[in-house]
């Protein structure tokens, strides 16, 4: 919950946050006591059916334990982990002091409070969650399986599995622990399993028995059944396994694929039985349950910084108090003996003095409250709420709301400025067609209109007819017919491309009814290409892990499978080697074109001259992917709020480019796209300098005024950077990027590259694509955003400081290592724009507030300090100080920090500029922070000179003394509340009813306290508690108070009314602005004046607007002395007569001459 | 690749974000909560609104601020410092601690007459009332007449918690350290032999003082009886049960004692010590005239440079002379006017050339 950070081991704070139900119950009798702790294991042996024998090694059992406490544990074991923070033991340290007689300033409950309150908040979050896990473990350790007990099967617990048990699993059912795979109802001992819950692959994955175990269909065999298996020990490597069985004298060899891991469940498998090897914490799956990195933000970084700097200048406000303390003591404190002795152990106005350090350092403790940390995390977590709430973030298709799944980077989605973006599945929806494809060097796939002209996207003819086909898919389209004549007329070239795509590839198939085939893919092209060739009379109909059955033109034919050499990232291609029927050989192979080409033989063109080193090019396929909704628009939004947005492909350079127009990344109007393809490091730094080179000289050309009006005024707005960046685009390739990554050349990349607007790097590798973040995070300070959908963005998603998962096609694994979720890449905008830009608003405003209060409520002290004898007398009653940040200020600045909005959201979107002060870090610095404190510090110095001034000489109207310390103390605490109040209601900018009830609340509460406080009932019960009696309505009945505390909030609150109201009429910020405006446009709803004016600057702003990629925010900016009223106004006539977006929209699409429809067309052969 | 294992997710058999997995409605409820459309004032901070703030504020402190100076000014107050450190001062003689009882007499005019009631203060300088140790050197339970407090008193009170064995009521520095000069007043009239000025000794504490902090033990004896078994502060002469003659204003709550006991907040303080009653509507209560005032000097100061003065004070519905409180409000609110001039016309200047701005863009 919350920790003194500057620590970096904060490993109770919950990377991810899942919303806990209210669920009454105990913890009583869920005391499952699993086996923990045993010496590593060199290497694991188990015999099967042979409890004794496996008893020896002392194995886990299967019994899984994820909680942490149980309820005689909770107690102690939650607070030693509470006071492993230096937070909580550093309050701790304080209580101690209190204790001390001679150095208690304080009460001791003043820290008690706080600090037992937030302990107690943790535990109970700590003991929710715990409870949770121990529900979920009794569930999983319950669950019932079959096994294979004195030769009949029997209903056991899981938790009660032992290694060396043969447990029979069914259709449907989750593996209950790592099993070796002994037989199944399948023919071959095949079964099917389903990964979704180890690596979130859905895909169906096949796995099988060795031969010799297959056999062991019937229970009384696999009772006899007493193989050893000798393997690794526990390891959390899903994809590699190795172990020998030995069984009748024999020994065989186990592979990964002789395994199901627990968590998989078993699919399209009647039954299959599985030796346990591995149960409970030692399954794969548990082994990889290892926390995710943590993550931080800067501002969290830049609060550590503060928080250590304010200690320090706690210790130096103690030093000075303490010297001063001395001093008084040996000049005043000496002689004044005859009134107060000094303690009886304070020998020496030193001692004295470093025992008021001490003292100092308690009641100056409240600089840095407890509360800080407890509220920024619950700020967080409400702003984490709102994401996940957001119906505009929802995508109703996929019925996926976005999910914030880590809490505690929110205000950093306020900062971001590098977007690294993956391609397939994230710009584009990932759904695949098979649009093209070249067979013999006839290309098929144009469509073309009766007179033979090449025809328009709408006015497609009618679709292939594929009737001769009883197997086809009916949702497959294709529109040029003379690809299926080339099939039916036999073409041996076309038959032979169809066969290899019904041949080459991991799909499995499911046939519900006869002629009803559903195909399992592993990548949605891998889909695309097999049903193309199904519904071109190749269909791919079952497979067994040796062979596979294709109806070739209505005929069956079974190929042997002899190997299949399965796609990798690496390799960029899969091969299968098959014997036909008539036992021809063949190798068939496809994959990335840079890749085949390079194997292919010499004489490509002359297809079919077959030798023995090389590969026979049949053809090209061409899969189109269209680009999700939205997608442009969002893209021309977040440059246009200086987000620069980084595509990183594993696609070729030709695809990434056209993706790249078609989401208007690059445009036509850009000066140049430099391309980086270089192989040689040296190509490849000259090809960078070159770019630099170029737009070096195009800045300066402009620079000198060569060109047009409009773009030496706006050059003249902008730096030389920004200028430079305005017009260019680079693109880089794989390997090219390889040797710009190393490190004598990242700079000069990285310097390139952020010049440039946009960056595509293409055929880039997962690591590549961390790379390339890691790189732009060391060397540009700014906040990096990772979005992607597929397991090879993992790394990428990981290494930002933000990482997007679109949850997708392509399973969830991206999703599992985000820190952020959602199912559109248009939802990106809203995160960044309204969500993030909100909550980095709301999380400075909440700091410097909170700052400001703290230091404004302790640094009186520090003054009453030199007319106390520097005794550490505090100036408040102690009650006051304990309840100050944990009653009386904590929820109107939790409202304000959970629930503030300087704009509507949809201004947000209308004026991205207004993401800027978030990248620039404007709003919450060092120097903001400095300004805080100073208004502290000055809130400080009146609240307690001017009742000094007041109070000196004065009496009541009573004639009784006025100045004595309680009515003081009330006086000071009242103003104090007061002015904070009136402090947090001008930071307030939007004011719902909860802000309203949260500040006159706590007024209320307040004034309800001190009266309580001083009354007779408490003092009665408690004389020594409760000295205050009768204070309150003695005090504050003196129109002198009121006098005083209205001067002091008046004389506090005046100047910040003061600057900010100059500010904004002299500096506003963009937000102020199109605040103003919004007032304005109210109040001008009903007048239609100015309609004239606004028809003509309407156009010409968005024109000019879009043209230099710059908002209308920038305009606003620009004209420093426009007023506000006037730029209102002008605003206003702006933007009422034309949506800007629209106009956006419209110019983009004019500008792009359309090369390239709204499609991605990767080249596969 | 770590994940983060949920054995819940494994319950329910799916991940939380698998693509139509569950059947649950998952879309976010439309309430204007959920999606931060809650209704809100959004105040900002135009020149409508801040620069009228700034006029009214000024237009109220200035009346106020002149209306407390004037009244604060019509206060008649009169201060006579009788600490004794000038050589030349009556009371001199007392600052040495063999004269033992000292007493001094101090003259002095009043040019003009005070009307109404007036208050007689003592005010001490450099007397560190507020100090940390001296505040809490002190038992409220003694002091509320609990009866094992009173024979038992806080550890707050060392080491003026027990004396010769007994426990000292009240206990603590406070009390320890209480002022016991008196002064007398008397008018040198016309008459041959001065007038002495009657002074009123109850009514000068806080009434929740008087009757709920502080009571006297319980019980039906004597004050001597019920304080039985308990010694009185080292630098007492008398017992608490002798402060005064009169019952009601004697041990715990007497009033001299209780006014002393609440502590000033600042080293330089006054405190109320008799009340001069207005006889009539005719004759004002203190006329202007030669007084003089008598002191029985027991109170040492001069050992930490203290001062003592005796004040003399008229009152008004503020309370006494505070010429600090006027003067403020009449600044402020001169400030904030002016503030508002000078906003106005930043505010007016800019509309001006804005507006030819605004023309030319």
């Amino acid at each position: 919950m919350k920790g003194y950070p500057w620590l970096s081991d904060l490993t109770h704070m919950s990377p991810s946050c899942r919303v806990s139900h209210g669920i009454a119950g105990t913890l009583l009798g869920e005391m499952a006591l699993c086996a923990q702790k045993r010496p590593p294991e060199e290497e694991r042996r188990a015999r099967a059916n042979d409890r004794e024998y496996n008893e020896k090694f002392q194995y886990a059992s299967n019994c899984i334990k994820t909680s942490k406490y149980n309820i005689l544990t909770f107690l102690p074991v939650n607070l030693f982990e509470q006071f492993q923070e230096v937070a909580n033991t550093y309050f701790l340290f304080l209580l101690i002091l209190q204790l001390i007689p001679q150095v208690s300033s304080l009460s001791w409950f003043t820290t008690i409070v706080p600090l037992v309150l937030v302990l107690a908040i943790t535990a109970v979050k700590d003991a929710t969650d715990d409870y949770f896990r121990h529900k979920s473990d009794n569930q999983v350790n319950n669950r019932q399986s079959q096994v294979l007990i004195n030769g009949s099967l029997q209903q056991e617990q899981w938790m009660n599995v032992c290694v060396g048990d043969i447990i029979k699993l069914e259709n449907n059912q989750f593996v209950a622990a790592d099993l070796l795979l002994l037989c199944s109802s399948e023919p071959h001992g095949l079964c099917y399993i389903e990964t979704a819950e180890l690596d979130g692959e859905t895909n169906m994955k096949v796995r099988q028995a060795i031969p010799v175990t297959s056999e062991l269909g019937d229970i009384s065999r696999l009772a006899k059944f007493d193989g050893e298996v000798v393997c690794e020990p526990p390891n959390n490597k899903l994809d590699k396994f190795s172990g020998t069985l030995y069984w009748k004298e024999s020994k065989f060899p186990l592979s990964n694929q002789n395994m199901l891991l627990r968590g998989c469940v078993l699919r399209n498998t009647e039954w299959c039985f599985g030796l346990v090897v591995f149960a409970g914490p030692d399954t794969k799956l548990m082994q990889n349950s290892g926390r995710t990195k943590f993550k931080r933000t800067s501002i969290d970084r830049l609060m550590n910084t503060l928080v250590l700097w304010i200690f320090g200048f706690l210790v130096c406000m103690g030093v000075i108090l303490a010297i001063g303390n001395a001093i008084w003591e040996h000049e005043v404190g000496t002689r004044f003996q005859v009134y107060l002795p000094w303690d009886e152990a304070v020998n020496s106005a030193f001692f004295s003095g470093f025992l008021s350090f001490w003292s100092y350092i308690i009641i100056l403790n409240t600089v840095v409250p407890i509360s800080l940390y407890v509220s920024v995390e619950v700020i967080r977590l409400g702003h984490s709420y709102f994401i996940n709430w957001d119906k505009k973030m929802f995508c109703a298709k996929k019925r996926t709301p976005a999910e914030a799944r880590t809490t505690t980077l929110n205000e950093e989605l306020g900062q971001v400025e590098y977007v690294f973006s993956d391609k397939t599945g994230t710009l584009t929806q990932n759904i695949m067609v098979f649009s093209k494809c070249s067979i013999s060097g006839h290309s098929y796939g144009d469509v073309f209109d009766v007179l033979g002209h090449k025809a328009e996207l709408g006015e497609r003819p009618e679709p292939v007819d594929f009737s001769f086909n009883p197997l086809a898919d009916k949702k497959f389209l294709f529109w040029d017919s003379t690809l299926l004549e080339a099939v039916k007329m036999g073409d041996p070239h076309t038959h032979e491309f169809f066969r290899l795509l019904s041949l080459c590839h991991t799909v499995m198939s499911e046939e519900k009814n006869e002629g009803e085939l559903y195909y399992k893919a592993q990548s949605p092209d891998e889909g695309a290409l097999v049903t193309a060739a199904r519904n071109f009379g190749f269909v791919f109909r079952s497979r067994t892990p040796k062979t596979i059955t294709v109806h070739e033109m209505g005929t069956a034919v079974t190929y042997q499978l002899l190997a299949i050499l399965d796609f990798n990232n690496i390799r960029k291609r899969m091969s299968v080697i098959v014997r036909n029927p008539e036992g021809r050989i063949r190798l068939y192979c496809k994959g990335a074109d840079t890749l085949l080409l390079d194997r292919l033989h010499p004489s490509t063109p002359e297809l079919l001259s077959t030798t023995t080193d090389h590969l026979n090019l049949l053809g090209a396929t061409a899969i189109e992917d269209k680009l999700q909704q939205g997608v442009p628009e969002t893209i021309a939004l977040l440059t246009l709020a200086n987000i620069k947005i980084w595509v990183l492909t594993g696609d070729k350079q030709e695809t990434a480019v056209n993706i790249g127009y078609s989401c208007k990344m690059l445009t036509d109007d850009m000066t140049e796209v430099f391309v980086v393809t270089g192989h040689t490091v040296l190509e490849v730094r000259e090809e960078l300098r070159k770019a630099r080179e170029k737009m070096m000289d195009a800045s300066h050309s402009v620079g000198n005024g060569f060109t047009c009006q409009e773009r030496r005024s706006s050059a003249k707005l902008t730096s030389v950077l920004e200028a430079v960046a305005g017009e260019y685009a680079l693109v880089i390739n794989g390997h090219s990027l390889a040797h710009a990554l190393e490190a004598d050349m990242e700079l000069e990349f990285l310097e390139t590259a952020c010049a440039c607007k946009a960056v595509i790097c293409c055929r880039v590798t997962p690591l590549q694509k961390a790379q390339v973040v890691e790189l732009v995070k060391k060397h540009k300070k700014a906040v990096t955003l990772a979005i992607g959908d597929g397991a090879n963005d993992v790394s990428m998603i990981k290494t930002a400081h933000i990482g997007v998962g679109i949850s997708g096609q392509e399973g969830i694994q991206a999703v599992l290592a985000s820190d952020y979720s959602f199912s559109q890449f248009k939802f990106l905008q809203r995160l960044l724009l309204v969500h993030g830009r909100w909550s980095y608003l709301r999380m400075c405003k909440f700091l410097c507030y909170f700052f400001y209060k703290n230091f404004a409520f302790t640094m009186v002290h520090f003054w009453f300090g030199f007319f106390c004898g520097f005794s550490a007398q505090t100036v408040y009653d102690q009650y006051f100080i304990t309840l100050y940040n944990i009653v009386y200020t904590s929820l109107p600045v939790l409202a304000m920090g959970v629930f503030d909005q300087d704009v509507p959201e949809q201004r947000s979107m209308e004026y991205p500029k207004l993401y800027e002060p978030g990248q620039l870090n404007l709003l919450f610095n060092k120097r903001q922070f400095f300004i805080c404190i100073a208004r502290g510090i000055y809130t400080s110095v009146l609240m307690f000179f001017i009742p000094y001034g007041v109070f000196a000489e004065a009496t009541r109207d009573d004639g009784t003394q006025l100045a004595d310390y309680q009515s003081f103390a009330v006086t000071v605490a009242t103003s104090l509340v007061i002015v904070v109040s009136v402090q947090i209601g001008l930071d307030t900018g939007y004011w719902t009813a909860i802000n309203h009830f949260f500040i006159w609340g706590s007024l209320a509460v307040y004034f309800a306290i001190l009266f309580a406080m001083h009354s007779n009932g408490l003092f009665d019960m408690f004389p020594n508690q409760f000295r205050f009696v009768g204070n309150a309505q003695n005090t504050l009945a003196q129109p002198t108070v009121w006098l005083t505390i209205t001067l002091t909030t008046v004389v506090c609150i005046m100047p910040v009314v003061a600057f900010r109201f100059l500010k904004l009429s002299l500096k506003p910020d963009l937000s102020d602005t199109v605040r103003y405006t919004q007032l304005v446009r109210k109040k001008q709803k009903a007048q239609h004046r100015c309609l004239r004016r606004v028809g003509r600057t309407s156009s010409r702003r968005s024109g000019y607007a879009f043209s230099h990629q710059e908002g209308f925010g920038e305009l606003i900016m620009s004209g420093k002395n426009m007023r506000l009223s006037s730029l209102a106004l002008a605003s206003f006539a702006t933007r009422s007569s034309s949506n800007w977006i629209e106009s956006l929209r419209r110019k983009k699409s004019d500008s792009a001459s359309s090369p390239c429809s709204a499609a991605d067309k990767p080249l596969k052969e | 690749m770590a994940m983060n294992y949920n054995a819940k997710d494994e319950v329910d058999g799916g991940p939380p974000c698998a693509p139509g997995a569950t059947a649950k409605n998952r879309r976010p409820d439309n309430t204007a909560f959920k999606q931060q459309r809650l209704p809100a004032w959004q105040p900002i901070l135009t020149a409508g609104t801040v620069l009228p703030t700034f006029f009214i504020i000024g237009l109220i402190f200035i009346p106020i601020g002149i209306g407390i100076f004037v009244t604060s000014n019509n206060i008649r107050e009169i201060e006579i410092d009788y600490t004794g450190t000038d050589p030349s001062s009556p009371c001199n003689k007392c600052l040495s601690p063999n004269v033992t009882p000292c007493i001094c007499t101090i003259n002095f005019t009043l040019e003009q007459s005070f009307e109404g009631n007036v208050f007689m203060y003592y005010g001490l300088s450099n007397f560190y009332q507020n100090h940390r140790r001296y505040v809490k050197s002190r038992d409220d339970s003694q002091l509320n007449g609990d009866s094992g407090a009173l024979l038992n008193p806080s550890k707050e009170c060392e080491p003026y918690r027990r004396n010769e064995d007994k426990p000292i009521a009240p206990c603590g520095a406070i009390a320890n350290s209480m002022f016991n000069d008196t002064l007398e007043l008397f008018l040198v009239g016309n008459e041959s032999y001065p007038t002495p000025i009657p002074l009123k000794k109850k009514g000068i504490a806080w009434w929740t003082d008087k009757n709920v902090k502080f009571r006297n033990p319980p019980g039906d004896q004597s004050l001597e009886e019920r304080f039985k078994g308990t010694t009185n502060p080292v630098n007492w002469v008398k017992p608490v049960y002798m402060l005064d003659s009169e019952p009601d204003n004697n041990g715990f709550i007497n009033e001299d004692f209780i006014v002393w006991m609440r502590t000033a907040a600042l080293p330089t303080f006054r405190k109320l010590y008799r009340l001069i009653e207005r006889k009539s509507d005719l004759h004002p209560t203190l006329p202007a005239g030669r007084y003089y005032l008598n002191i029985t000097y027991n109170y040492p100061v001069h050992s930490f440079d203290g001062r003592k003065r005796m004040i003399l004070s008229t009152i008004s519905w503020m309370g006494g002379k505070n010429p600090f409180l006027g003067i403020a409000y009449i600044a402020i609110g001169s400030i904030s006017f002016l503030l508002g001039v000078v906003l106005l016309v930043i505010n007016h200047k800019y509309r001006n050339s804005s507006n030819t701005a605004d023309i030319t863009i």
